[in-house]
């Protein structure tokens, strides 16, 4: 039975289902389980949920060596760019470990932070780096964009035997949502297809999925049929199901938060440029984040990011484009 | 300095150290003599222990059944004394399919779990938050396991040494850092760079900024080391926390064989003492203190062993070695196809 819960809910159920589920997994990070009244240290005790001191190299290299030796910890790291302090262990400690010694060792964390958080916490804390994680091999992200994946894809992020960054939107901290209840797990590198469409395919990451489904919505009232793919985890990425729906379609329009030539968008563009060129009817689009750092002050924020509205005219742009003939 | 030398260690187990500790140095001077006997079968960096030897045994001589040892890049002495195949660590380093990673590590990466040994990093300093979180598996599951963390004395400038030693600290965590000061990190000597010693202070001083014991130790006296790594892992078994231990010796080769760009075949360098810094005194009285000498000096001088018996324990790590480089040499290379295996658990 599905249950309405905000997306930190659902975060935070799939961590405790999986802790009470397999006693290997740990939970820690900075300001969190800090008294005997918190719920997580009263359900699993201090020696399960801890909190450490601001360090992140030292919290991620633990954690892979927790991971090395028979644990499954869970870092909460708040904030993605706090990982840019110890990305030394983010990108090359945890993904070449299992692989620098031949498979003998496996890695399994859960790197958990928050990310483009559009609300005013400009220059160093609103960015989107997860381009930086989703091109090393050996590393896996998931981007939930709605309250169930947000479970599901946790309990399949603790599951998993590698190193998984799982980056959660701030902006959809509160957005409620239906829930399956139990064991629900979001398998990793299977697109979502969130609205179903025929005239153009949208593909969007993390926040930007519920930008495309209200302009999708929006174009519907005009008569425009929009198909909008959620990929979910951006490594590994479902390529197949954003070809399949381009297929269909023969138009694409890449939403992603990120910078243009740091995005997801851009390898999306790439792969569908060499594996479904022959369906597309009109050049790709993509709408990103201008080329800038994220200003503070509201209107300049709102200027650099994308939007609705930006989105809209990039579907409309790939239908007004001149078509090559199918 | 205790009044009997060798405490409760008896004959036998003497022996075993002496042994390993001999072992450890035909394996490296045979890696050595690769790169003029094998040129271009050694790729990449390979970084040796000779001088070693005595901390690395004396440390792992107190290891009880399921403890961990893990250490930095510098790795080739640890997995010797674990127990490991010394013929799967040539072909490793060789790049050999019959290697311990399959030839996907090579010297910088050796790793074998099964004989306590769960991997390195060859980035300076990253494995001690490694080894600081084998330490919370171990303090988590309660498997009365301790953790040996030996990094170099360059890691120890590292920020990642100080976040996981405070991290320890708070959290009582079974590990023993063994800070191997063996002067210079990479190429620089220590007096250039590390703030202790430019004031004329111990390293291990370091200890005192997580209010933790912090202990100094003659590293090239196998039975010093024993003993101080004894009563460390004393505390840490119990539940007393971590300490820092340096461990004092003299690395006897260079950091590692020149860099050269490939088809220039790389070799070992002379030492930094003596190709950077003109010390060539400062190397010979260091060569004079050789910790394996010192230590079967000990042991002829006490009756624990015979010269015949040296002879045969010589003669068999000889022989045990120079089939390790055969093994090596005779393993085939990895399929090429291989090399998209374990990216992925």
């Amino acid at each position: 039975m599905p249950r309405e819960m905000m997306y930190a809910e659902a975060m935070a159920t799939a961590i405790t289902e999986e802790m009470k589920r397999d006693s290997d997994v740990i939970f820690y990070g900075q300001n969190l389980g800090m008294t005997d009244r918190d719920p997580m240290v009263r359900m699993f005790g201090k020696n399960r949920v801890r909190i450490t001191p601001i360090s992140e190299t030292a919290e991620l290299g633990i954690a892979i060596g927790a991971a090395m030796t028979g644990l499954r910890p869970v870092v909460e790291l708040w904030m993605s760019e706090f990982m840019l302090v110890a990305m030394g262990q983010v990108l090359n400690e945890a993904p070449r470990l299992r692989y620098m010694s031949g498979g003998q060792v496996k890695v399994p964390v859960v790197f958990k932070a928050g990310y483009g958080f559009a609300a005013g916490w400009a220059g160093q804390h609103s960015n989107c780096i997860y381009h930086t994680m989703m091109g090393v091999p050996g590393l896996k992200v998931a981007m939930p964009s709605c309250a169930a994946d947000a479970k599901g894809l946790m309990a399949a992020a603790i599951r998993d035997d590698n190193p998984v960054i799982y980056l959660h939107h701030y902006m959809q901290m509160l957005d409620k949502g239906p829930v399956p209840d139990g064991d629900y797990v979001i398998p990793f590198g299977v697109a979502d297809v969130k609205r179903a469409g025929s005239d153009v395919t949208v593909v969007a990451t993390g926040w930007m999925v519920s930008k495309s489904l209200a302009a999708a919505e929006a174009l519907a009232e005009k008569g425009i049929s929009v198909e909008v793919v959620d990929p979910r985890t951006i490594e590994p990425l479902d390529i197949e199901t954003i070809v399949n729906s381009v297929k269909k379609t023969g138009r694409l329009v890449v939403v992603d938060q990120a910078t243009r030539h740091a995005s997801v968008g851009a390898i999306i563009a790439g792969e569908v440029a060499e594996r479904g060129f022959q369906h597309l009817k009109a050049p790709v689009k993509m709408v990103t984040a201008l080329d800038t750092s994220i200003p503070y002050s509201e209107p300049l924020e709102k200027y650099v990011l994308p939007n609705e509205e930006k989105i809209i005219d990039a579907v409309k742009g790939v239908l007004n484009s001149m078509s090559r003939g199918a | 300095m205790p009044k009997k030398p060798t405490g409760k260690l008896g004959k036998e187990r003497l022996i075993w150290m002496y042994t390993q500790m001999l072992r450890i140095r035909e394996f490296e001077e045979r890696v050595k003599r690769t790169f003029v006997e094998h040129p271009g079968v050694i790729r990449g960096h390979t970084h040796l222990a000779d001088g070693a030897e005595a901390s690395i045994v004396g440390a792992l001589a107190t290891r009880q059944k399921d403890d961990l040892a893990m250490p930095s890049y510098r790795c080739h002495g640890y997995p010797i004394v674990l127990g490991t195949s010394v013929k799967k660590m040539m072909a490793e380093i060789y790049g050999r399919k019959d290697g311990l990673c399959q030839g996907f590590g090579g010297s910088m990466h050796l790793a074998d779990p099964a004989h306590h040994f769960p991997g390195t990093s060859g980035i300076i300093g990253q494995a001690i938050a490694h080894a600081t979180g084998a330490a919370l598996t171990a303090q988590v599951k309660k498997t009365g396991q301790v953790i040996y963390c030996f990094f170099g004395d360059g890691a120890s400038k590292q920020g990642v040494f100080f976040e996981s030693l405070n991290m320890a600290a708070v959290w009582k965590l079974p590990i023993v850092y063994i800070l191997e000061n063996n002067e210079y990190q990479a190429y620089t000597h220590i007096s250039l760079e590390d703030a202790n010693s430019v004031a004329g202070d111990r390293l291990s001083q370091k200890a005192e900024a997580f209010s933790m014991p912090g202990v100094t130790v003659e590293g090239t006296d196998v039975l010093k080391v024993y003993e101080a790594v004894g009563k460390a892992v004393k505390r840490a078994r119990a539940g007393q926390g971590p300490c820092l231990i340096e461990s004092k010796f003299y690395r006897f080769s260079a950091h590692g064989n020149a860099i050269t760009i490939p088809p220039v075949p790389t070799q070992f360098p002379k030492h930094e003492a003596i190709e950077t810094y003109g010390k060539k005194k400062e190397y010979a009285a260091a060569r004079a203190k050789d910790p394996i000498q010192m230590f079967r000096k000990k042991l002829r001088s006490r009756g624990i062993l015979s010269e015949p018996d040296a002879k045969r324990i010589e003669d068999s790590i000889r022989t045990e070695l120079e089939e390790a480089v055969q093994f090596a040499l005779a393993s085939p290379f990895p399929a090429p196809e291989e090399a998209t295996k374990y990216v992925f658990a």
